[in-house]
């Protein structure tokens, strides 16, 4: 993956660059978003007997240090479902909470909360908030209904397959129509839901949003039709 | 035969075989004996030998001579074993009737996924003499509190099809199920009834614990059969596994004979065939459909149909390679690629189940190719040879389950558990290190990082016993048993179509389909895959009709009937096995000695004929290489024989070769025979000039770094860990009352494929998905095999235009999906697309 070989797109007028990490980076305001990390959701599974491999908040956090060194934002902020459950941040392990403060060291940090987390993560700095206004751009975690110009989400964690003659991919991507955005999921173990889903209609009533398709080494804009459900 | 062999059975039994007016046979009778000595056997019988009563009649024997009263009720005595629920069914209603007639009072009982709750509990409180099984139900069974009370009275244990059962988890899970019952049962014995192998002693290792061997009798075989290929009056086609040229001549066939089956290789011919065949069935004849992905129920009527004899053919797949006997068939045809001898004589065996009369079965090839293949593998037949997969190691993901199963049933102590595991012949080269990691794995992951101790599912008790923590886990472990895991399937549900068209008459409606023409029911299940490479409203057969995707809904595929001539034909998978190691070896051998043709079709001789003007035969030992210009583009085309799979291994580690070389590779193609690669550079000149080498291009370290650096992002290798994840229980195939929830809630395997490999690239899953990848869909041991087998031996052949041996591969361009390093491109073509829309 080359960090920092960004797609420019332009969302209620703002400039951001969506980045191939599944980032977006509003070079203006040095503010850098990332949606739905989704920490210790191997350990959230653990707990219940689905012992799947206690690497994926290492794994999140490895890529989020390389996108914040890429860009060294002054603010950086999670929209939400920042971890996989209330008491996740309790979870870190040593390093991996040095890792995370280490991140957060020297620049601003604000936790959006989502569905998954609706307390601030304990035990670490960066403000709490429902919501955060930068300009045009409204961030939140769960998208509205209808028409809302500006809004940047995450929450649906959006993927698009890609049929061609060649074959299909199914890939994480943003979402947009350039007057709303939706970030793809960041977090290592985060599934995806197909941007063709029930979810995704009531957003776009107007026009269809093309999705910004993240490749290996940059981002691919692919036309809404040529988008196919599962 | 001697007075001492026959004075083993009671005159209760001699008195009923002559009733009947038969006499029993000798290796039903040396079976007794040697379960009367007390030893474990293997019985080696074709079909029609009476292999069921001779597997039985010790166990019948014994039991007519126990006392009846029993205080505290008989328990179980014999435990029969069968890779089918309806042919443990079968055998167990064809029992019933030797014990009635005899007057034998004992309990014969099945115990299958479809036996009632209620009577499973009964059965473990109150166990019948005989009970009737599949190796799932015994790995429950074993993981039970009450195994040991249940089975500390078993005498026997009677495993059907053995040489079916081995090549597979299934068989390292009941090699695994038969150690533990020894331990709880010792006085148990094995036998095990098999059709002909290639190697028995590993069969009879297989059913004993090392280092022993199961005595071995082996049953006369019955007449040599009748085979024939069909000398067809039509051209033969270059290429295409469809068979669809012959279809009037196999109709003429099955109107000749009583009752036909029809066996094809895929899920997918056997819709065309079927769907061919009945627009040309003038006489109404009842012909069914039967594979995999057919509705369960729909499959049970048409065996239901065919054991009745309403049937005159079946178009099936491999799913009726085994079963109950039909004693009405009288045909077999093969249509397409035997693919394996041992295959071959399993299919052809289930015609005509009598011993003294000749089963019938004709070939049906469906390209050149197949004809010298359906050779190979009648010589093979007339010489009794046999190719059946060699003995297993057993698989790491199948050991974790198990695992887990011992300690649902009793704590147990880790040194005893390896010893008994050790005791199973295809974990019998297990070290104790890997033990620890699959009881480390069982426990908490097994990772390197020790973060999931509290959430561990298995405990040490403070006697240093192994325990399940909790009855959630015990009861996981029940929901997720076995090794069979299906892909992601989705159902196929028939819907409303558009009402704008007018309802169609289906002038190809086939008679017997009633049950699958009413709307609104779901008709099956096909792999998500398949329909990944499908768009709605694109066609495909299936069910025996063309229908339309509609979408997708959760974990159903909506689909209308359509009025399509041409579907898209599904290429969705099962039932394709690659070429056998030995039938290659011989129809590479029939290729080089032209000696040998004489008995091949006049079309089939003049093309190799011409082949060996244009170009050059491949010799046995040789790889042949060709290279030559064709439009616009420069093709390499080898010929390794050694099977699909390999050839697409091969071809994607050829590829990425090509490409640091500067050939500028575009694609590949690959077949059971050969493979062909194209390229923008010419490869041909490269080679004749020494600019490029052939060595190089072959050399046997492509299976070092290349693989490694392609595995990673192979979707087969995501397939193969996806499988592990569910066998060892990592994830679960379906969480109790949450098959609802949407796919993305559920985790995906992929992601933590990715996740591990970064971070613990040996964590003994992704050994057990590596070592699945090597042996299965990747096919790297053959093709390390081939690769090693033909260094010094590669012949060039730098040609003006395409030779007659390439023209088959190069017709599957289109047809077959072409590999290449697609990912990205795919995403640039549609953006590409966009970009055009846009400037348009």
């Amino acid at each position: 993956m080359i960090i920092g070989n960004g797609l420019e797109i332009k969302v209620a007028g703002e400039a951001c660059m969506a980045d191939p990490s599944g980032a977006l980076w509003l070079a203006p305001l040095r503010t850098l978003i990332v949606s739905d990390l989704h920490f210790e959701k191997g350990s959230s599974l653990a707990r219940r007997g689905v012992m799947i491999p206690p690497y994926d908040t290492l794994a999140t956090l490895i890529r989020l240090k390389r996108v914040i060194d890429h860009y060294d934002p002054a603010r950086v902020i999670a929209l939400g479902d920042s971890f996989h459950d209330r008491d996740g941040a309790q979870r870190l392990s040593a390093s991996d909470h040095e890792r995370l403060s280490d991140l957060q060291t020297g620049r601003e940090w604000i936790w959006i909360t989502g569905n998954h987390d609706r307390t601030p993560p304990q035990g670490l700095a960066g403000q709490s908030r429902d919501e955060f206004r930068l300009g045009a751009l409204l961030l939140r975690h769960e998208p509205q209904q209808g028409v809302s110009p500006g809004e940047i989400a995450g929450h649906l964690h959006p993927v698009a397959r890609v049929v061609t003659p060649r074959g299909s991919l199914r890939r994480r991507c943003f979402v947009s129509d350039g007057a709303r955005c939706i970030l793809p999921a960041f977090g290592a173990y985060a599934g995806g839901l197909n941007l063709r889903d029930q979810a995704f209609a009531g957003l776009f009533p107007d026009r269809s949003p093309q999705a910004h398709v993240l490749g290996r080494d940059r981002i691919y804009s692919v036309a809404h039709e040529q988008c196919y459900a599962d | 035969m001697s007075k001492a062999t026959t004075s083993a059975l009671p005159a209760r039994f001699t008195d009923w075989f002559a009733a009947r007016g038969w006499a029993p046979r000798a290796h039903q009778l040396a079976l007794l004996q040697h379960a009367q000595a007390g030893e474990d056997a293997l019985l080696i019988a074709p079909t029609g030998a009476g292999k069921t009563l001779a597997g039985f009649l010790p166990s019948l024997v014994e039991l007519s001579q126990q006392k009846s009263n029993v205080p505290e009720g008989p328990g179980l005595h014999t435990l029969y074993i069968s890779p089918l629920k309806a042919l443990a069914v079968d055998v167990a209603r064809n029992l019933e009737i030797p014990a009635a007639e005899m007057k034998l009072r004992l309990r014969i009982e099945t115990r299958t996924g479809d036996t009632s709750a209620s009577k499973r509990q009964r059965q473990r409180r109150d166990p019948p003499q005989i009970l009737l099984t599949t190796p799932e139900q015994l790995a429950l069974l074993l993981a039970s509190p009450d195994s040991l009370t249940l089975f500390s009275s078993l005498r026997r244990v009677v495993l059907d099809e053995l040489h079916a059962l081995v090549t597979s988890k299934r068989g390292d899970l009941l090699a695994l199920g038969l150690a533990h019952l020894r331990t709880l049962a010792p006085a148990m014995r094995a036998t095990g009834l098999s059709a002909t192998v290639r190697d028995a002693d590993e069969l009879r290792r297989w059913l004993v614990a090392r280092p022993e061997m199961a005595a071995l009798v082996t049953a006369p075989p019955g007449a040599p059969a009748d085979l024939s290929i069909l000398d067809t009056r039509e051209r033969l086609p270059w290429s295409g596994h469809g068979g669809g040229h012959a279809v009037r001549e196999v109709y003429e066939q099955i109107r000749q004979a009583k009752t036909a089956l029809v066996f094809v290789n895929t899920r997918a011919q056997a819709e065309a065939i079927f769907q061919q065949l009945w627009q040309i069935n003038d006489d109404n004849l009842p012909i069914a459909l039967h594979h995999g992905s057919l509705d369960a129920g729909q499959r049970r009527r048409v065996e239901e149909a065919m054991a009745q004899g309403q049937l005159r053919a079946v178009v099936c797949t491999s799913t009726l390679d085994l079963g109950i006997d039909w004693g009405a068939v009288d045909l077999v045809i093969n249509l397409g690629a035997p693919k394996g001898a041992s295959r071959l004589a399993q299919r052809i065996g289930r015609a005509n189940h009598r011993l003294d009369e000749s089963s019938r079965a004709i070939l049906v090839p469906s390209n050149r190719f197949e004809v010298l293949e359906c050779r190979a593998a009648i010589e093979a037949a007339r010489e009794g040879a046999q190719d059946t997969p060699p003995a297993r190691s057993g698989a790491l993901d199948v050991l974790c389950q198990h695992i887990l199963g011992m300690a649902c049933a009793a704590p147990f102590d880790a040194q005893e558990l390896f010893t008994e595991i050790r005791s199973a012949e295809p974990y019998a080269d297990l070290d104790r290190a890997m033990f620890d990691a699959a009881l480390a794995f069982v426990a908490n992951g097994g990772y390197a990082l020790k973060t999931y101790d509290r959430f561990a599912k298995i405990k040490r008790t403070k006697d240093g016993l192994w325990r399940v923590a909790n009855g959630k886990i015990a009861q996981s472990y029940r929901m997720n048993v076995g090794t069979i895991v299906e892909s992601e399937m989705l159902k196929v549900r028939l819907v409303q179509g558009r009402p704008a068209k007018p309802r169609a008459t289906a002038p190809s409606s086939p008679a017997y389909t009633g049950p699958l023409r009413r709307g609104g029911r779901v008709l099956g299940e096909i792999e998500e895959y398949f329909l990944e490479t499908l768009a709605p409203g694109d066609t495909f057969l299936f069910g025996g009709e063309i229908l339309a995707l509609q979408g997708i809904v959760e974990d159903e595929a909506l689909v209308t009937r359509a009025r399509s001539d041409a579907p898209k034909v599904p290429s969705y998978a099962g039932g394709k096995f690659p070429l056998s190691t030995y039938l290659a070896a011989r129809v590479r051998r029939m290729l080089a000695d032209p000696k040998s043709w004489v008995h091949l079709p006049e079309q089939v001789r003049d093309w190799l004929e011409l082949q060996g003007q244009r170009s050059q035969l491949p010799r046995a030992n040789d790889l042949l290489v060709e290279t030559f210009p064709r439009g616009g583009r420069y093709y390499l085309v080898a010929y390794p024989f050694e099977g699909r799979l390999a050839h697409q291994t091969l071809g994607m580690l050829l590829t990425r070769r090509m490409e640091r070389m500067g050939l500028k590779p575009q694609g590949f193609v690959a077949s059971d025979y050969a493979l062909a690669v194209w390229c923008l550079a010419d490869v041909g000149t490269r080679l004749t000039k020494n600019m490029a080498s052939l060595n190089d291009l072959f050399a046997q370290d492509m299976l070092g770094d290349d693989l490694e650096e392609w595995l990673q992002e192979s979707a087969l290798m995501k397939r193969t860990f996806r499988q592990c994840a569910v066998i060892s229980g990592l994830i679960e195939r379906r969480f109790p009352g949450k098959e609802k929830s949407g796919r993305h809630v559920t985790i995906s395997t992929d992601l933590v494929y990715d996740v591990l490999r970064r971070h613990e690239p040996d964590h003994i899953l992704l050994r057990a998905a590596r070592e699945d990848a090597h042996s299965g869909l990747l096919d790297l041991a053959r093709l390390a095999d081939m690769l090693a087998r033909v260094q010094g031996h590669l012949i060039h052949k730098d040609l003006e235009r395409v030779s007659p041996l390439a023209v088959p591969i190069l017709l599957e361009i289109g047809r077959e999906p072409v590999y290449g390093e697609a990912q990205d491109d795919i995403l640039a073509e549609a953006a590409a697309m966009l970009i055009q829309e846009a400037g348009a």
